[in-house]
């Protein structure tokens, strides 16, 4: 779809899913301003801004072709994610416990799925 | 001594609660997202799967929901939730199995939710595991 944008956030989510992973071992829940939280968020804020930019340059590079796609399909696997990851961050954050930052990594994991299903569809075969 | 309601409220959504919430919740996303675009661009091609589809999504929704709300009856939502959907996706998913006929395309409890990692499988049980332990803490 676009070249190295899927990657790139598929990278960025695994990082951030790694971060919310160690907040998970060490038993350290999402606390706003809290330096731990702070590192753990930045490339979150940054997975969902790129995210965004998938979702516009994708629904233009949808318009402009002329191959048969599951277009309703691809729109919803586009903007799922931009929709679950600050969902997430406010539901983590609402937790006083490990589990807020599992919350987190569930989130940040579905994002590489939901790229991976995008390229399928991209490439015809769903 | 019984813990108050809102505390009961409170512990349904909190600790693991609040992370099977959250994978209820990208269920209910999926299915539902799915289910729209099966019965809004192709409902004629397999009713039947579709309408399993809608209803699943459905099942997902009320559960969601239900555990988020965590009160004494949201909690019997959330477990008769939690059963119809663990009785959906081992119906479905031997069915799927034994009749593929039956199933043109696919639903989210197809195959036993092979398509979506087993975790249809899965949630049901931890649901039912988690509601039991937050009831068997009210008395």
């Amino acid at each position: 779809m676009i070249a190295v944008l899927p990657t790139v956030l598929t990278v960025i989510a695994l990082l951030a899913s790694l971060g919310a992973l160690a907040l998970v071992i060490a038993n350290k829940p999402l606390v706003l301003g809290s330096k731990l939280t702070t590192t753990l968020l930045v490339p979150v804020v940054l997975l969902e801004i790129g995210l965004l930019v998938q979702a516009v340059v994708g629904v233009v590079r949808m318009s402009g072709t002329d191959r048969q796609i599951d277009e309703l399909t691809f729109v919803g696997y586009l903007f799922g994610p931009v929709v679950i990851v600050p969902v997430a961050v406010v539901w983590g954050l609402s937790e006083r416990t490990r589990f807020g930052p599992a919350v987190l990594l569930v989130g940040c994991l579905s994002v590489p799925v939901m790229i991976l299903r995008l390229a399928q569809i991209w490439a015809g075969h769903a | 001594m019984p813990e108050p309601a809102r505390d009961l409220s409170e512990a349904t959504r909190s600790g693991p609660g609040r992370l099977l919430i959250a994978v209820y919740g990208i269920f209910a996303l999926a299915a539902t997202s799915r289910s729209a675009v099966q019965i809004g661009t192709r409902f004629s091609e397999a009713p039947l799967p579709y309408l399993l589809s809608a209803f699943a999504a459905l099942v997902y929704i009320l559960a969601t929901v239900a555990l988020a709300r965590g009160d004494g009856t949201s909690r019997r939502v959330a477990l008769v939730s939690c059963a119809v959907e663990l009785a959906g996706v081992v119906v479905v998913g031997a069915v799927s199995l034994l009749a593929p006929d039956a199933f043109p395309d696919a639903t989210v409890w197809s195959g036993f939710g092979s398509g979506y990692g087993f975790i249809p499988l899965v949630l049901p049980v931890l649901g039912l595991l988690w509601i039991r332990r937050i009831n068997s803490s009210a008395t």
